[in-house]
């Protein structure tokens, strides 16, 4: 884990009220070593507490983040300027686990779509075939549709059909086998519950999301009840097992 | 040449800055950043008899300056911290230790003062009379004069090394608790806890907490626990640990101008876990610049002046 100071690059507006931002440091913050998964915590300017964001794809020296401007951090975010300055603890968090021999399925909801990227990239770097299926409430609101179908099939919801197919990401879920076949998904909680109830095998892979102190396991803020005792969602997380979680 | 060591309690530091109780875990996350032995002590999460999940999620707000937490006291128990996160500590610290301890009856106070200070490693004990995240604990006992001087005494009682007492400034007057502590006991008197705080959701229209009220700490409290520490060294002879908001090197020399010998960081330790490293390498060149060689000197040396 290392805290280091980046630079704004390209922030722009992907959908309404969504960015991607791309951050600019020069060489150890961004190794082979960063899991799909796994986030980084932002200091920004005028917050005490830091924001918790998914890392949606980095290259060498560039980090990528997308992001939903929901609250006043995060307006804040999105007012950065090229050359800005930031400081960025990562990377944090377990991250996804790759299967190597289930078929991946990806399923997103929303901000929670952007960490399944670099995800789907790991998976197809590995030499597998994921698919991806994506959830939006309606058509204005879709991103990243056009990078995931570049990389694998990819099918898109909307909740009132004015694109892809009509309904929840779950109405789209294909018929699964456990024996060879896994789920990685991360979204808002009403999705998670909605694909814990879908598919129910244990190797099926949910991302959470908490209120964070720290973001590196020093003040149990951010603590859940697991099947397998007390787990900090920031640091035995975000990812968990399905037979983890007690719902 | 600056000499950053203090002298607390009999405990020699060799600086004195100390992350505080629930701020740094039992050491191991930080041990991931930097070289925990640079530290003077640090405090571990405060800890009770039985293991404790705490208060229900969220637990954490953000504020100006700050921060809320409710987390109610989330430990592993005494057994497990005994077997399990002291023999882990063992294998890579080697400084000073500060045990915190938590309780919700005096009897259940005692029993833990007594199995923890019995630990080698354990140089001070750290009674917390004074978190504000839990019912009937804490609070309850560092709120009122006569309970704080029943605990400290049945617990001093049990306790043959340093027991400093952890106060709450929730209290009506924190100097007639520091005083109570002092008479039943006390080695030395840390302060101050969080102040009790609420932030709520526009949106939503209701308190961000599950538990609707929480403890504020960070820099927005500092100018209150300095008052606080400089009030209380007037108060009482035992040493003081000065905590609540200390983030910079100079907070530290503000803190122990007003009578800490010691002094605590604790939220600062969240929002960049190598705060306590960079207020420690800072503090020589901020000593220099202030012409103080001896930073023990600076205990209390603000005090003598009328309003
Ligand atoms: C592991 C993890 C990964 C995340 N990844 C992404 C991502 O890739 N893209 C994205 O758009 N969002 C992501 N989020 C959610 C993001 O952290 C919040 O939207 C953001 O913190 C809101 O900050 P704010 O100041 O705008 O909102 P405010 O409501 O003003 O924030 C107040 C406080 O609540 C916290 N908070 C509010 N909402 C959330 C939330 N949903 N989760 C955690 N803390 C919250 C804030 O961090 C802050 O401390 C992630 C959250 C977590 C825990
Ligand atoms: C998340 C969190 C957990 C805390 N847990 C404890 C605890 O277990 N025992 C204790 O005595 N104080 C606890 N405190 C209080 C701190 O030790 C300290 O007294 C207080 O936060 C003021 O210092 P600060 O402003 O530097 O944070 C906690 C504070 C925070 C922010
Ligand atoms: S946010 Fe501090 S432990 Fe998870």
């Amino acid at each position: 884990m290392v805290d280091v100071p980046m630079l704004v690059g390209a922030n722009a507006e992907i959908a309404p009220g969504v960015y991607r931002m791309q951050l600019y440091t020069d060489g150890v913050a961004l190794t082979e070593e960063l899991r799909p998964g796994q986030f980084v915590n932002l200091k920004i300017d005028g917050f005490y507490l830091r924001r918790p964001i998914s890392i949606c794809d980095w290259s060498h020296g560039v980090l990528t983040l997308v992001y939903k401007a929901v609250g006043e951090g995060t307006r804040h975010l999105s007012a950065m300027e090229e050359g800005a300055a930031l400081r960025v603890l990562l990377p944090l968090g377990n991250g996804y686990t790759l299967l190597p021999d289930k078929q991946p399925v990806l399923v997103g909801g929303g901000v929670g779509i952007p960490p399944l990227y670099y995800l789907c990239k790991e998976l197809i770097r590995a030499g597998q075939k994921p698919t991806a299926i994506l959830g939006f409430n309606t058509a204005s609101e879709v991103f990243l549709q056009s990078a995931f179908a570049a990389l694998c099939d990819t099918i898109l919801t909307t909740v009132d059909g004015s694109a892809g197919v009509k309904g929840f990401v779950t109405d789209a879920l294909p018929k699964l086998n456990p024996d060879t076949s896994t789920v990685y998904t991360c979204g808002p909680e009403a999705m998670l519950r909605a694909v814990f109830r879908s598919v129910e095998f244990s190797s099926v892979q949910f991302s959470f999301e908490e209120r964070m102190g720290c973001g590196f396991g020093a003040c149990m803020c951010c603590s859940c009840k697991t099947v397998t005792g007390y787990k900090r969602i920031c640091k035995d997380g975000p990812v968990l097992r399905r037979e983890e979680i007690l719902w | 040449m600056v000499d950053l060591c203090v002298s607390l309690a009999g405990v020699g530091l060799q600086n004195p800055v100390i992350p505080a109780s629930g701020c740094f875990g039992f050491g191991r996350e930080f041990a991931e950043f930097y070289d925990i032995n640079l530290l003077g002590a640090f405090s571990f999460k405060g800890t009770t008899e039985e293991p404790r999940f705490g208060n229900p999620l969220p637990r954490v707000a953000d504020c100006p300056s700050g921060m809320l937490n409710s987390v109610g006291l989330q430990n592993p128990g005494m057994e497990k911290v005994l077997t399990e996160e002291l023999p882990f500590l063992k294998t890579y610290y080697h400084q000073p230790l500060i045990a915190n301890v938590g309780g919700f009856s005096v009897r259940e106070y005692v029993s833990n003062t007594a199995r923890i200070a019995a630990e080698e490693q354990v140089d001070i004990v750290e009674l917390n009379i004074s978190c504000p995240n839990v019912q009937g604990g804490g609070h309850a006992f560092g709120t009122s004069c006569a309970a704080a001087e029943e605990v400290t005494k049945a617990c001093k009682a049990v306790c043959p090394k340093p027991l400093f007492v952890k106060l709450t400034p929730n209290a009506a007057n924190i100097t007639d608790i520091a005083k109570a502590a002092e008479a039943a006991g006390a080695d030395g008197i840390s302060l101050i806890n969080t102040l009790l705080g609420m932030r709520i959701d526009l949106k939503r229209r209701r308190p961000v907490l599950a538990n609707i009220a929480g403890g504020y700490s960070g820099p927005g409290i500092f100018p209150v626990a300095l008052r606080m520490v400089y009030e209380t060294y007037a108060a009482v002879r035992i040493p003081i640990m000065g905590m609540g908001g200390v983030s910079t090197a100079r907070d530290v020399i503000e803190m122990m101008l007003a009578g800490a010998t010691a002094v605590q960081v604790g939220a600062a330790n969240l929002v960049d876990p190598y705060a306590c490293k960079y207020i420690i390498e800072d503090l020589p060149a901020v000593c220099a610049e202030l012409g103080i060689t001896r930073l023990s000197e600076m205990t209390g040396a603000a005090h003598g002046w009328s309003a």
